[in-house]
C-alpha cells in the first residue's frame, strides 16, 4: 500500500519529535527542541501564505506579540484564564489580519513586503511605548498556565523543558496536519491555482481577493499561537517577539527549508534555531555562515533545501 | 529520509556538546552585540580578563575558573535558551549576567527551578524587588539615581522638576521610579516629556519644561538620546539647571554632547570615573583604580561603569565560593547572602536575607562635568 504524502509527512514528523530524545545527552536538548517545534509552528503558516497562496509577509511577528502578550495580559488586567487567553488572542489576531488584509493583500510584490513589514514595526512600538499596559521594552510576567502541573495531575510528571518539547511537539503535529489538509481542500487548490497565475485563477472562478485573506488570516493565528506558546513556557515577554527581525527569521525559515512544503519548511525551522546554539564557539562569525547558506541554498536549489534534495534522490530512483 | 533526518540532528547536536571539566565552571549571558551591546561588551570583556587573572594565581581554592559566556543579544528568548543550556548543559554553579533588565527576568525562573545562584548587571529594582532567594544584583538601582538627584536638588532650593524621559527600557523604567518617589524627596513633576531613543532633536520638549515654571531638569534615558537633551539645553538658554543620570556615566557622551554643552550637568555616577579625584584614605580607592588601569592597559578602551558591574558580580561570587569552601551552588548562595564590607567599584556591598542590591545611596557620587571631565560635587 502506497502512503499519501499527507499520511507520510505527518510520520515522519511523529517520529522525529518520539525518537530525536534519545540522543539527548541533557535536557537543555528539550528546550532547543521545543523552540524548533514552535518556530516550525509559525513558519507551517508562513507556508500557506508564501507556498500555498504565494504572497509575502515580513510583519507576522506582530501577530506573535499579539499571541504571546494576550497571553501576559488578559490574566493580570481581567482574570481571564491563560489559556482562554492564548485562544483570546489567536481570535484577536485572526481579526486584526482579516482588517488589515482586506486593504494591503491588494498590493503585490515588493508593495505588500512593504505594508506588512509596516504592521509588524507598529505592533512592536505599540508593545514597547504603552507601557502602562504593556511593560514597556524591559517586558512583563506571564501568568504560570497551570499546563505542567496538570499533567502532574494525572502522572506526568516532567521537567520542564522535558514538558514544553513534548506539549509543543503535539501543537505542532496539530498544525501540520491541518496545513496538509488544508493543501489537498478546495480551498488549498484555490490558494495554489491564485499562486500559479491570479488571472487564470479568476478566469476559472476563484475569487481571489477572498482566498488570499483567508490564507493571511489563517497563517496569522499560527504566528498568533506561535507566540502564545513562547510566552506560556517562558513565563516572561518583551516586545522583542513582535521585532521584524523575528519576522523576517520566519521568512528565511521557510524559504531555505522549502516554502510549498510543509515538512521542509519545518526542517528549515529546525536548521535555523540549531545553528546559532552550535556556532556559539564563532559567534562572530554565525551570521556571515547564515548569509552563505542562503546564498548557496538560493542560488543551487531554488525550491529550498528538502524538496530539492528530495528531487534529487528520486530523480536517481526513476 | 527519516533515517537521513536523524543522522543530521544527531551529528549536529554532538557538535555542540561540550567536554565536561572538573573546574568551577561559572556561566554568564550576557548582550556582546546588538542594541545594549555598549553595556555587554565592557561586561564580557571584563569577566575574561579578570578570570584570566584569577586562574593565573592559582584560581579559587585551588580550583581554576571554567569561564562559559554566551551571547544574548539582549533577546529575552535567546537569554532564556541560554540559561536553560547553562543549567542542563555545562552544569555551572553560579551564572552573572542579564546585561538589561528584560533577559534577566525571563532567566530567574530557569536558576531558581535548578537552584542557582544568579547575580544580574541590569538595573531596574524588580530583580530584587520582592526578593527571590536565588538572585542577586551588582548596579544600582534607576531609583536610587533618583533619590540621589531629587536630594541634590533639595539641597540646592529646588523643588518644581521638569522630566524628560526617552521611551527605550531604561528610560521609561527610570521615569516611572523618579516619580514615584519625588513626593517622599520632596520635589514636585511640574513636566513629564518623553521623546524617542533616536530621535534628533528635543527642542519642543525642553520648550514645554521651559514653560512650566521647572527649576532643575531631569533626564532619564541612555545612549545618545541624553547628548542631544544636553545640546537643546544650551542651545535654548534654559536657566534651570539640568541633571543626567547615571545610564550616561562614559566619557562617550561628553564627547556626544560637547564640551561647552556639557558644562555644569550633574550625574550621580560611581565612583570608578573619578577614581583619582577619592580622598587618599578611601577604601574604594586603590580597587577602582586597580580595575581602571588593568582594564584601560587589557583593551585600549574607556573604563565605563558598566564594566565594573561585571567586576563586582565576579569577586562577590569568587569571595562567596572562597568562603563556603564548596562548589555546591546551595552553599555558595548562602555566601553571597552573608556578603559584608565588600569594597567593589560601584560602592561597599552588604547583601542580607531582605536586601540583595547590598549598597546604599553612599555609593554614589554626585559629579558635575567642569571643563569636559568629571568632577566630585562636595
Amino acid at each position: 500500500m502506497r502512503l499519501s504524502n499527507k499520511s507520510a509527512t505527518l510520520l515522519v514528523l511523529a517520529a522525529l519529535i518520539a525518537l530525536t530524545p534519545i540522543f539527548f545527552p541533557s535536557s537543555f536538548y528539550y528546550r532547543v527542541g521545543s523552540l524548533i517545534f514552535i518556530n516550525g509552528l509559525a513558519v507551517t503558516g508562513m507556508v500557506i501564505l508564501i507556498g500555498y497562496a504565494g504572497q509575502i509577509s515580513l510583519g507576522h511577528a506582530g501577530f506573535a506579540g499579539i499571541g504571546a502578550y494576550s497571553c501576559a495580559l488578559m490574566p493580570v488586567h481581567w482574570g481571564i484564564p491563560v489559556l482562554l487567553a492564548a485562544v483570546l488572542g489567536a481570535i484577536i489576531s485572526a481579526l486584526l489580519a482579516f482588517l488589515v488584509g482586506r486593504p494591503i493583500l491588494r498590493l503585490k510584490g515588493y508593495y505588500l513586503g512593504v505594508a506588512t513589514l509596516g504592521f509588524g514595526i507598529l505592533v512592536y512600538m505599540a508593545l514597547t511605548n504603552e507601557a502602562w499596559l504593556t511593560g514597556g521594552p524591559d517586558g512583563t510576567q506571564v501568568p504560570d498556565s497551570g499546563l505542567r502541573d496538570a499533567a502532574k495531575a494525572i502522572g506526568i510528571n516532567l521537567k520542564n523543558s522535558e514538558f514544553w518539547y513534548w506539549f509543543c511537539g503535539v501543537v505542532l503535529m496539530i498544525g501540520a496536519w491541518l496545513a496538509l489538509n488544508l493543501y489537498v481542500s478546495p480551498t488549498g487548490r484555490a490558494l495554489r491555482a491564485l499562486h500559479g497565475s491570479e488571472i487564470a485563477a479568476r478566469t476559472v472562478g476563484v475569487d481571489v481577493a477572498r482566498y488570499k485573506l483567508q490564507a493571511f488570516v489563517i497563517s496569522a493565528v499560527y504566528a498568533s499561537a506561535a507566540g502564545s506558546l513562547v510566552a506560556l513556557q517562558n513565563q516572561f515577554v518583551t516586545p522583542d517577539i513582535a521585532g521584524y527581525m523575528h519576522s523576517i527569521e520566519w521568512v528565511t525559515m521557510t524559504v531555505l527549508g522549502g516554502a510549498g512544503s510543509v515538512l521542509g519548511a519545518i526542517f528549515g525551522a529546525g536548521i535555523l534555531t540549531l545553528l546559532p546554539q552550535v556556532l556559539t564557539m564563532f559567534a562572530e562569525y554565525e551570521q556571515l555562515l547564515l548569509g552563505l547558506i542562503m546564498m548557496l541554498v538560493m542560488i543551487f536549489m531554488r525550491d529550498g533545501l528538502l524538496p530539492s534534495v528530495l528531487r534529487l534522490i528520486r530523480g536517481k530512483d526513476e | 529520509m527519516t533515517f537521513r533526518n536523524l543522522t543530521t540532528t544527531a551529528a549536529a547536536i554532538s557538535a555542540f556538546a561540550v567536554p565536561a571539566m572538573a573546574d568551577i565552571n561559572i556561566g554568564a549571558s550576557l548582550a556582546e552585540t546588538g542594541p545594549a551591546a555598549f553595556l555587554g561588551d565592557p561586561e564580557a570583556k571584563t569577566l575574561r580578563m579578570e578570570v584570566d587573572k584569577i586562574n593565573a594565581a592559582g584560581g579559587i581554592n585551588g580550583e581554576q575558573i571554567n569561564l562559559i559566556i554566551y551571547d544574548d543579544g539582549g533577546d529575552a528568548n535567546k537569554a532564556r535558551t541560554f540559561a536553560t543550556r547553562l543549567v542542563e548543559d555545562d552544569e555551572v554553579v553560579a551564572v552573572i549576567g542579564g546585561t538589561t533588565t528584560g533577559p534577566t527576568m525571563a532567566m530567574i525562573p530557569v536558576f531558581e527551578d535548578a537552584e542557582i545562584p544568579f547575580i544580574s548587571l541590569a538595573g531596574a529594582v524588580e530583580i530584587v524587588e520582592p526578593v527571590n532567594p536565588w538572585v542577586f544584583k551588582t548596579p544600582h538601582t534607576d531609583r536610587m539615581a533618583c533619590e540621589k538627584i531629587f536630594a541634590d536638588m533639595v539641597s540646592q532650593g529646588f523643588t518644581k522638576v521638569g522630566m524628560i524621559s526617552g521611551s527605550d527600557g531604561f528610560g521609561k523604567s527610570m521615569q516611572a521610579q523618579c516619580k514615584g518617589v519625588a513626593e517622599a524627596s520632596g520635589v514636585e513633576i511640574v513636566a513629564d516629556e518623553v521623546y524617542g531613543p533616536q530621535d534628533a532633536d528635543m527642542t519642543p520638549q525642553l520648550t514645554n519644561i521651559k514653560g512650566s515654571g521647572a527649576q532643575a531638569i531631569l533626564n532619564s534615558g541612555m545612549g545618545q538620546g541624553p547628548a542631544v537633551v544636553t545640546r537643546n539645553h544650551t542651545q535654548l538658554a534654559i536657566d534651570a539647571p539640568l541633571y543626567q543620570s547615571h545610564g550616561v556615566a562614559s566619557k562617550q557622551f561628553i564627547e556626544l554632547a560637547g564640551t561647552e554643552a556639557a558644562e555644569g550637568v550633574r550625574l550621580p555616577a560611581a565612583a570608578l570615573l573619578v577614581a583619582d579625584q577619592l580622598p587618599d584614605g578611601d577604601a574604594q580607592k586603590p580597587v577602582v583604580q586597580g580595575y581602571r588601569d588593568a582594564y584601560e592597559a587589557e583593551t585600549g578602551e574607556d573604563v565605563s561603569t558598566f564594566g565594573g558591574h561585571a567586576y563586582d558580580a565576579l569577586y562577590i561570587l569568587k569571595a562567596a565560593i572562597e568562603k563556603a569552601g564548596s562548589t555546591e551552588p546551595a552553599a555558595i548562595r548562602d555566601a553571597i547572602e552573608q556578603t559584608a564590607g565588600f569594597m567593589g567599584t560601584a560602592g561597599e556591598v552588604n547583601y542580607s536575607p531582605e536586601d540583595h542590591l547590598g549598597l546604599t545611596l553612599d555609593a554614589f557620587e554626585m559629579l558635575e562635568i567642569k571643563n569636559g571631565e568629571w568632577t566630585i560635587v562636595e
